[in-house]
């Protein structure tokens, strides 16, 4: 579904991403965890689209596309979902009106007719029950004025209407009180399916306990450092970031 | 200011407008009413003294009127106006009691049959005869044309205008909707409006102005409202005409004790249009909020300049000013707000926002606070900006157009001035009309 080949990213004069690699089938859950300023949220933001990163090296293949030849809505429309490490409030914006615009800007493109109002709100009540999210907060500004838990249960909510591919989720989990973290998990767990990949991106391994991953990968240094299973994931939380970066040392040293 | 000499173009539009007065002057409907006389005497003698304002005039400074010079205008009289008939695309609102003014002047078969009890709509004429006293004591008394060239110019060459009078206690449900259609036919017109709300009386009135041709049109407003004690007016103007014509509007309130003024300006059209808009808050406990919306493409310009006067303590106001604007528009905001030394108390509120659409799209923007009491509070603040990059990268993220997330962004710039109007036909006609935008 997802094929990234020697990717390389800058912002501005800084190189991020130095040649990273990675490929994600249908169906799997990859997780991608590493220290700060590793190059987590780069990935996310070149493979959502955004303008600040340039890149200057290697391919990304979605569903035999060109991704980075497409615009951000080109992106979303061909099935990609981002959620976002800091959903943005947009006052003025309803939460309904742009979220039904969006799936029928989407379902346009992909050749399915609108869904009116009545069709939309049918789907809506659908996936605000496996959010544990009120109706209220929907007649709301897009994110404004919700809690930090809100937010990111309203990115979970808005990728159960949109039906995407490919899920990223960045640092979704950061932020998140026990409760708010189950209710998250289960809302993206409720969404794994043959037809889906999902990216989970994470500092920590907490996540990984409630969305068990297929993969998981070490990002450091912009580079996919280590790649395993989800027992990899409690390696990094046994060892630390520093213990996983010593033994690569010691393996590069022997070798 | 008024040492500066004028330039040739200035001084020879001047002369074409004083020769046009002396020539209509005999014509002129209402000619046969000393008062009107006398009032239009005093109108273009003041005009013959300020001529047209230049940029080196403070309050003209950023809002050049040299393509107003280059243009012919001839004065509309009574029986061109009566040629013409209201267009398909004007403004309707179906609930409401509706009067239309075609280049200012009332139209005869339009004067609402049934109003309620206590609330008369009358044009000029009609109100000099029938309440000679009470258009006497208010028309012209509100507006100051002292240092305001084009109130004196509206006066000078007043014939006709809407009166409407609200007697004590008198309560209109239904919105009043003033019809200004101008005939988009290379003329002037003086539309003029007065209101008297007597006490405890309540109404909303509308004033839309929309052009009947593709033609520049030179039109200078002028209205006066005066609300006595307790009085309650909702006024929104919507300035809607062709993108050739010029517009110059002066409102002027005078609010007495407990009285609530709400004004709300909605600009779209026109190829340079100015307005001024004064409220002298002269008694306590007075509520007055300004509200005001304008886009601008092409290179037109807008410019509003308002005036709050804190006289009396324990007075609010609030007024928000929002501009989006787009090409090469131009966008002029003046908002003055004086506490008199008596005005102990007062709580002013004061924001202008504008949103730039383009890099050449610009705006003066400048608060103006002369604050003379010590127990006040007032504030002020001015933002311009752009869309908000992440915001159009999350909307764009989610499968959006960047040409619908750019107008989503910018309605809701706009709504939140839109969202204010209370009268929900009028809201549902400007959502439409700023989401096209």
């Amino acid at each position: 579904m997802l094929n990234i080949e020697n990717l390389h990213a800058r912002v501005e004069e800084k190189a991020i991403l130095k040649g990273l690699s990675l490929e994600v089938r249908a169906g799997e859950v990859h997780a991608i965890m590493g220290p700060n300023g590793s190059g987590k949220s780069t990935l996310a933001g070149v493979l959502a689209g955004r303008e600040a990163f340039e890149v200057t090296e290697g391919t990304v293949t979605f569903e035999g596309k060109d991704l980075l030849d497409l615009e951000p809505e080109e992106r979303a429309c061909e099935g990609l979902f981002l959620a976002f490490q800091y959903p943005v409030e947009i006052p003025g914006v309803g939460n309904t009106y742009f979220l039904r615009a969006a799936l029928n800007s989407i379902r346009k493109y992909r050749g399915q007719p609108d869904l009116d109002a009545a069709q939309f709100m049918k789907l809506v009540r659908q996936k605000l029950q496996h959010m544990h999210m009120s109706e209220e907060l929907l007649k709301r500004p897009v994110n404004e004025g919700f809690s930090g838990g809100e937010k990111k249960r309203n990115e979970i909510f808005q990728m159960a209407v949109l039906d995407p591919k490919l899920a990223i989720l960045d640092e979704t989990d950061s932020g998140l009180d026990i409760d708010a973290l189950k209710i998250v998990s289960d809302g993206v767990n409720a969404l794994r399916g043959p037809d889906r990949a999902i990216i989970v991106i994470t500092h920590y391994q907490r996540l990984l306990n409630y969305i068990v991953p297929d993969f998981v990968h070490v990002l450091v240094d912009g580079r996919i450092v280590k790649s395993g299973g989800k027992e990899l994931a409690l390696e990094l939380e046994d060892k630390g970031y520093d213990g996983i970066k010593a033994e690569l040392k010691k393996q590069l040293a022997t070798a | 200011m008024k040492t500066m000499s004028p330039t040739v173009e200035q001084s020879s539009k001047k002369a074409g407008l004083l020769k046009a007065f002396e020539v209509l002057e005999r014509q002129l409907a209402g000619s046969d009413t000393p008062f009107l006389r006398r009032l239009r005497s005093a109108g273009i003698a003041r005009f013959d003294q300020l001529g047209f304002p230049g940029t080196r005039d403070e309050e003209w400074r950023f809002t050049p009127l040299a393509s107003l010079y280059q243009q012919p205008f001839s004065p509309t009289v009574p029986h061109q106006a009566h040629d013409l008939s209201a267009p398909q695309h004007a403004l309707k609102l179906p609930e409401a009691i509706s009067v239309v003014c075609i280049d200012g002047f009332m139209a005869p078969s339009t004067t609402p049959a049934k109003l309620p009890t206590g609330c008369t709509i009358l044009n000029l004429q009609q109100a000099m005869k029938a309440r000679p006293e009470l258009v006497e004591s208010t028309l012209g008394r509100l507006v100051n044309f002292e240092n305001n060239t084009f109130a004196a110019l509206n006066t000078a060459f007043l014939q006709d205008g809407v009166v409407i009078h609200l007697a004590r206690n008198c309560v209109v449900e239904q919105p009043i909707h003033l019809t200004f259609l101008e005939s988009g036919q290379g003329r002037m017109s003086f539309p003029r409006i007065l209101v008297i709300a007597e006490q405890h009386s309540q109404a909303t009135i509308i004033e839309s102005h929309q052009s009947l041709g593709e033609q520049a049109d030179f039109t200078v407003a002028v209205s006066e409202y005066a609300l006595a004690d307790e009085a309650r007016l909702d006024h929104y103007r919507v300035t809607d005409i062709n993108k050739r014509s010029f517009h110059f509007a002066t409102q002027h309130a005078r609010l007495a004790r407990g009285s609530n003024f709400r004004s709300h300006a909605f600009t779209l059209g026109g190829s340079l249009v100015r307005n001024d808009l004064f409220a002298y808050l002269g008694a306590e406990n007075i509520e007055c909020t300004l509200n005001g919306l304008y886009t601008v493409d092409g290179s037109r310009l807008i410019d509003n300049h308002t005036t709050i006067d804190h006289a009396m303590p324990h007075c609010s106001s609030h007024e928000v000013y929002k501009g989006i604007i787009e090409d090469k528009g131009k966008g002029v905001f003046n908002g003055k707000i004086f506490v008199r030394q008596d005005a102990q108390k007062t709580d002013a509120k004061q924001t202008n926002q504008t949103l730039l659409l383009s890099p050449d799209a610009t705006i003066d923007t400048k608060p103006q606070l002369e604050i003379f009491a010590d127990d006040v509070k007032c504030t002020h603040g001015a933002t311009v900006g752009q869309l908000d990059a992440e915001m159009l990268f999350y909307l764009r993220s989610r499968g959006l157009s960047k040409t619908q997330a750019q107008s989503m962004l910018t309605y809701a710039f706009a709504n939140d001035i839109i969202g204010r109007v209370e009268c929900a036909p009028l809201r549902d006609i400007l959502e439409k009309r700023f989401l096209v935008t």
